[in-house]
């Protein structure tokens, strides 16, 4: 098991033609992850050749989904297009849309997300690295040879910070890891992914990465206090960013005297939650654990 | 992005909110023939209000009434150069007096929580709303909006009556401000905003309901859809450092300190700044300079113009680079830092630790090894990198 993306995951890259799809469906395909097909209306009917593989391009993800029996979907198009495809993918009722592109405008994520939900479709992101089974299935932008298969669960706002945690728990390995992205409204949320790994057999241990902004990290503590019983070891990162300031991630700004790392920090120590005040200190927090169990 | 008041107002103009007219000024004089163009050969009064992107002006003193010209003169003057919260006051708004008779509160803003829209409509306005949601909290109507139907007129309406406006005693002002509220809605969806405030929405003796303030803040991944916002940004107030950055398309923010930072991705860099402020508590109390995030394509040129921009900060000792490799391997870092350094040539005068890790660790190390810059060191780990850094500024 892993959560959302396992080895029978059958992926369809929508802008897989354009110079980011093309570069990461290179990756993905390397790393086993089963890519049945893009799409892209102006080129239906062709294939692209990455490497030894031939992949049939289609015309809608609709078209895809019937001739492949595609299940999730990635999206790599630019901004000003993102909300077009998020919208055809629901339609077409597949059941996870992985959405990588940066700097979408949030009055789009709040219209699609709304529709995915009355649609019962999972999104994750927008802006994120997407999310990775090691040995199964790699689905968006995370490097596929940090680490392998294990039984750490990780969840992260932040696409670095999720491979610097992969990298320092190598030793390990992960079940899956899911970067939900830094946006001001995302598809899967902390609180998803926890209910998912608390679910998920093959997770022994949960490690949570938040950020300045929001309230995300101090909801997930509540959700954790009442919800799960498996550890879970957390980092915050931004305890030095000043209030005001958007720091890099669209939502990313500490608003007066909410969202700062400080509170998220204190509310999820108040839920058990252990928290490292650095990525290598919550890294042996999670070792402990390990060691332990 | 935060707008000034006047712009706010022009925004709602443009979208048929009723506001009243006002005129923006940067020098007294300007102020006086603001005022002469309102108040005309009518006797009556103006305003004279501060023009910044923080709350609780009034009561600092940035809100003036005047008779005349010449007293909105004299009320601009001391105004203009006030210091309100940290921020200098560059611009004055001079506007036409209101004759008040009731004071309301809205709001449309993103609800993150829930990720939808929120709508707050009080009956009481004018006060600060923090302070009403949290004495007060009933007297604050918070209603969901879809982001798909906005506030059409069934949710002006919803939002009116649950906030307590008497529908049926004055059925006709309940409607002005339902109308009032669809018309801010099409400022929230047609200006890609993420708030759009009024406090206080009033109701004038004459019966009209008038956004009397406004604070909107619009959402910079939509500008491309928006060519007109461009414009709305107060390059003045911007760091110097940021606004050079900003042109080079590099994501950075000037923090006050001694450690220059650059890394890729926002979370390992403001992980980065965290690790480098503890690091500092041993090294003299030296603090981040910056965030900076070159992102995932770490080109020797977009190396090379972040680390000009920060080699530029006078405060800045040394120089911190952390990297993981991820899509772009630590090679191709290491080849972008060393060409950077050439580039830069003798401006290149501060000490540089680099941290690089993952995708092909070992040849980027090798790389920035053999090109034995005198003014590099290489960290294993972000905490020795962020510590060597450290003992470098405080030297």
């Amino acid at each position: 098991m892993a959560i959302f993306l396992t080895e029978a995951s059958k992926v369809i890259v929508q802008g897989m033609t354009g110079s980011e799809g093309t570069k990461h469906t290179t990756r993905m395909l390397a790393s086993g992850t089963n890519v049945v097909g893009g799409v892209n209306p102006r080129k239906a009917g062709t294939t692209v050749a990455f490497g030894e593989t031939e992949v049939p391009v289609f015309g809608s993800v609709a078209d895809a989904m019937a001739q492949t029996g595609a299940d999730v979907s990635v999206i790599f198009v630019p901004p000003a297009h993102t909300k077009g495809a998020v919208v055809e993918a629901i339609d077409a009722g597949i059941p996870l849309v992985v959405i990588i592109t940066e700097g979408v405008p949030v009055a789009d994520t709040a219209e699609f997300f709304a529709y995915a939900q009355d649609k019962g479709v999972r999104l994750v992101g927008p802006n994120c690295p997407g999310l990775i089974s090691p040995g199964k299935s790699n689905v968006g932008i995370i490097p596929a040879d940090i680490t392998g298969p294990g039984r750490v669960g990780l969840v992260s706002k932040s696409g670095t910070l999720t491979y610097q945690m992969m990298y320092e728990l190598r030793d390990f390995g992960f079940s899956s890891a899911v970067g939900i992205g830094g946006d001001p409204i995302i598809g899967t949320t902390h609180i998803d992914a926890l209910a998912a790994f608390e679910a998920d057999p093959d997770t022994d241990l949960i490690v949570m990465i938040g950020e300045i902004g929001g309230d995300a990290e101090e909801r997930a503590a509540a959700y954790i206090k009442e919800n799960v019983t498996k550890p879970v070891v957390g980092y915050v990162a931004g305890f030095t960013a000043p209030e005001g300031k958007t720091m890099g991630h669209a939502g990313a700004i500490v608003s007066g005297s909410s969202g700062t790392a400080e509170a998220k920090k204190v509310a999820l120590e108040a839920a058990g939650v252990k928290v490292g005040k650095t990525p290598s200190e919550t890294a042996a927090l999670a070792r402990e654990i390990l060691a332990g169990a | 992005m935060d707008l000034f008041e006047y712009q706010a107002r022009d925004i709602f103009e443009k979208h048929g909110v009723p506001v009243l007219r006002g005129v923006v000024a940067t020098t007294a004089d300007g102020a006086r023939a603001g005022a002469e163009q309102l108040l005309g050969d009518e006797s009556g009064v103006v305003v004279v209000k501060a023009q910044v992107k923080t709350g609780g002006r009034g009561k600092a003193g940035g809100v003036k009434i005047a008779r005349s010209a010449d007293e909105a003169a004299e009320r601009a003057g001391e105004i203009l150069g006030m210091d309100i919260k940290g921020h200098t006051v560059h611009r004055v708004m001079v506007a036409e007096g209101a004759r008040i008779a009731q004071e309301f509160y809205f709001s449309v803003l993103l609800d993150r929580a829930e990720r939808r829209y929120l709508a707050m409509c009080s009956v009481e306005g004018g006060m600060e709303i923090e302070e009403l949601a949290v004495e007060r909290p009933e007297a604050l109507a918070r209603v969901a909006v879809d982001p798909r139907t906005g506030i059409d007129q069934a949710k002006a309406d919803e939002i009116v009556d649950a906030a307590g406006f008497p529908t049926k005693t004055t059925p006709e002002i309940a409607a002005k401000v339902a109308d009032v509220l669809q018309k801010l809605w099409a400022v929230y969806q047609g200006e890609d905003a993420t708030l759009v405030e009024v406090n206080p929405l009033v109701l004038t003796e004459d019966g009209d309901v008038v956004a009397l303030d406004g604070k909107v803040t619009l959402d910079a991944n939509a500008d491309f859809r928006h060519a007109d916002h461009a414009e709305l940004e107060d390059k003045a107030a911007a760091d110097p450092l940021e606004a050079r950055a900003k042109e080079k398309d590099l994501n950075y923010v000037k923090l006050d300190g001694e450690v220059g930072i650059i890394g890729n991705g926002a979370g390992l860099v403001m992980s980065t700044l965290d690790v480098v402020a503890y690091a500092g508590e041993k090294h003299g109390g030296v603090k981040p300079a910056n965030f900076l995030d070159i992102g995932g394509g770490a080109s020797a040129e977009v190396m090379a113009a972040g680390l000009d921009i920060i080699l530029s900060d006078p405060q800045v000792k040394s120089v911190f680079v952390n990297v993981f490799g991820g899509i772009t391997a630590c090679d191709a870092v290491a080849n972008g830092i060393v060409a950077a350094l050439e580039i830069l040539g003798d401006e290149a005068s501060k000490p540089l630790v680099v941290r690089l890790d993952g995708n092909n660790v070992v040849e980027g190390r090798r790389i920035l090894a053999d090109a034995g810059h005198p003014l590099v060191t290489l960290a294993d780990t972000m905490d020795g990198g962020a510590d060597k850094a450290a003992e470098l500024a405080n030297a």
